[in-house]
């Protein structure tokens, strides 16, 4: 049988230049994006900035990021260190730098499991429907009662701080956040003639699930994971910053705030500036990133 | 009506018991014995008797189900039991700490209300100028803003500025006295923290005015009021923004919750004493039975505060209430 299902509307993609053509390749879609997004672009470009410095920070940091240096404590920016040191005489630009390392460790870690978490569960249920569909829909209004913080608290509180914790912490929160909006995009598609059609040649489960199902809620699949890298990022800082998320010596911007900044606020202000402009660049570079992708990807929510 | 109401208001117990269910499976997951953890806290050295009678204070040695029943019935009486770390009643160390903190959270939504729909209003009339792009930058920006970040720079403004204007830095005092005591130092320490939290509050509520406000505008009823001749403040006070606001009040509802999330930090910033600030402490203290109530009352504040959205809905368009 070599009966092709064509693809749903849906999944065409919606990224044309300006002569109504839709790019090919990474290359043809990159240059596109920027000429058709620019604000997405300065978005995009901020995160790799961030990302290529979280990647590479063992060649690019002139400092190590925490070897103290009594001699040149709370030392205002200058040539020798272009942000300044902290209290403890640790370079501030390298340890922003090793800090965007934890952040993006942090956010696309969680972002990825609690989005393909939420992936799974939200179109298994719209998929399946009946009874599994109920329960789990009343799982996550519980879990979706709980404020991303206070959940990330309570589970901090049992497993305890360190990376690995914060990412268990972040992303339990995140999963019936994405399952929700997958599941009602999912809903939409299961009742598409399509899907009929599949069921009626007698495909499985797993071919119309992953056929059919799953490429189609792709588009707000990826616009809801870009938002939960920043939120992500955002909440690991909170944690840090409370000490209760990553724990020293590992460098993490949150951390960075925490004790010496407000201390040395007024005599110091670049210890409390720069670490909080590094997050906020990258999450609102991350932001802007997902919106142009949500414009992309939805027509629908165009001109929003 | 009736029905609809009442079947919503029935559905809030399931959420709390389940969330009941989840918070009691989450503290029985602390790895070890919690008795070992309590008793040890105090870096005092103990028998195996007080171990048991710990045990059998907190009834661990009973079957989980009864347990749980016990919990829940705690709950419906508001007896969560004494703070493993001070010793003290949970209910009264909350109910000490909790006045500041909704108000601030009430302070944080007026600013959000305050400056969102007139803002998001504005952005959406005047789309793609640049009054909409400053507008939205604005927004963006404080969806990317940490709280506890702004909070320090605030802290920071407020004292360069008043060490420049006084000659001395200035700082809001800590603690705290109602507003009705002394307003003036009441505000002084209550305004910064509703600020940085009604920022992020704010922005978010403002996007939501915008799209909604657009999507309004292009309705057919907005073009016949146009056609008709209607003046424009008419159409947008009396057509537009009121069915605009539907979607801004489930944000607004539904942020509500999460600002709690954001006095969690910003209390910290500033040196409230607020239940933002004791649910750090108590997690740093390991106190888990205050630890366990808190988040009881974050969660029955965020259910809460869902069930108006959805009565403020079903009042505000009869489409629902009627379906």
């Amino acid at each position: 049988m070599t009966l092709e299902i064509a693809p749903t509307p849906a999944t065409v993609p919606v990224l044309v230049d300006e002569h109504g053509r839709t790019p090919r390749g990474l290359w043809g879609i990159t240059i596109t994006f920027f000429r058709r997004q620019p604000v997405g672009a300065i978005g995009l470009v901020l995160v790799l900035i961030f990302g290529l410095a979280g990647i590479f920070a063992e060649w690019i940091a002139p400092y190590n990021p925490t070897s103290n240096d009594f001699a040149a404590m709370t030392e205002a920016p200058s040539w020798a260190h272009w942000l300044g040191t902290d209290q403890l005489g640790r370079d501030l630009l390298s340890r922003i730098l090793y800090g965007a390392r934890t952040a993006f460790i942090v956010g696309l870690t969680s972002s990825m499991v609690g989005g393909f978490s939420g992936l799974v569960i939200g179109v298994a249920s719209a998929y399946f429907g009946g009874q599994l569909d109920l329960w789990l829909q009343r799982i996550l209004d519980i879990v979706m009662a709980f404020p991303l913080i206070i959940m990330a608290l309570a589970v901090v509180s049992i497993f305890g701080t360190g990376v690995q914790n914060v990412i268990i912490a972040i992303t339990i929160p995140l999963i019936p956040r994405c399952a929700r909006i997958v599941r009602s995009s999912a809903l939409a598609i299961r009742e598409v003639p399509y899907v009929d059609a599949a069921r009626a040649l007698g495909y499985g489960h797993t071919r119309i699930i992953m056929r059919h199902m799953v490429p189609n809620v792709m588009g707000p699949f990826l616009v809801i994971i870009t938002a939960f890298v920043g939120q992500a990022i955002l909440a690991e800082a909170a944690l840090s910053y409370l000490g209760l998320g990553v724990q020293e010596p590992v460098p993490a911007w949150g951390l960075m705030l925490q004790g010496g900044a407000e201390e040395y606020a007024s005599t110091a202000p670049w210890i409390a500036v720069f670490p909080g402009l590094a997050i906020m660049l990258t999450v609102f570079g991350i932001n802007l990133f997902g919106d142009s992708l949500r414009d992309v990807l939805d027509p629908k929510l165009r001109d929003r | 009506m009736y029905r609809y109401i009442i079947s919503r208001i029935l559905l809030v117990f399931p959420t709390l018991i389940g969330a009941a269910a989840l918070v009691f499976l989450l503290m029985r997951l602390v790895p070890g014995d919690i008795c070992l953890v309590r008793l040890g806290s105090g870096g005092t050295s103990f028998t195996q008797a007080s171990l048991a009678s710990c045990h059998a204070e907190i009834g661990i040695d009973r079957p989980w189900i009864l347990q749980f029943i016990d919990f829940l019935w705690g709950l419906a009486r508001l007896d969560f039991g004494n703070s493993m770390w001070s010793g003290k009643p949970v209910i009264m160390e909350i109910a000490t700490r909790f006045p500041i903190s909704l108000e601030v959270a009430i302070m944080a939504t007026v600013i959000a209300v305050v400056i969102a729909i007139p803002l998001g209003t504005i952005s959406a009339l005047k789309q793609n100028t640049w009054i909409d792009l400053v507008v939205r930058s604005f927004s963006i920006a404080g969806l990317a803003t940490p709280a506890f970040w702004l909070g320090i720079m605030s802290i920071l403004i407020v004292l360069d500025v008043t060490q420049a204007v006084f000659g001395h830095p200035w700082m809001p005092p800590i603690d705290y006295v109602p507003l009705w005591q002394d307003p003036i130092r009441n505000l002084s320490i209550v305004m910064l923290p509703a600020l940085t939290i009604g920022y992020r509050y704010a922005a978010v509520s403002m996007r939501m005015t915008r799209s909604a406000m657009l999507e309004v505008l292009r309705e057919d009823y907005i073009r016949t009021a146009r056609a008709k001749g209607l003046i424009r403040r008419l159409i947008i006070n009396r057509h537009a923004l009121k069915n605009a606001l539907l979607p801004v009040v489930t944000v607004i509802g539904i942020e509500f919750a999460f600002l709690i999330g954001g006095l969690v930090v910003t209390e910290q910033v500033f040196n409230l004493n607020g239940i933002g600030r004791l649910m750090v402490l108590s997690v740093q203290n390991q106190d888990y039975t205050l630890t366990q109530a808190l988040v009881m009352v974050v969660v029955t504040i965020a259910v809460l505060s869902n069930l108006v959205v959805d009565l403020l809905y079903a009042w505000f368009d009869p489409r629902i209430r009627l379906a």
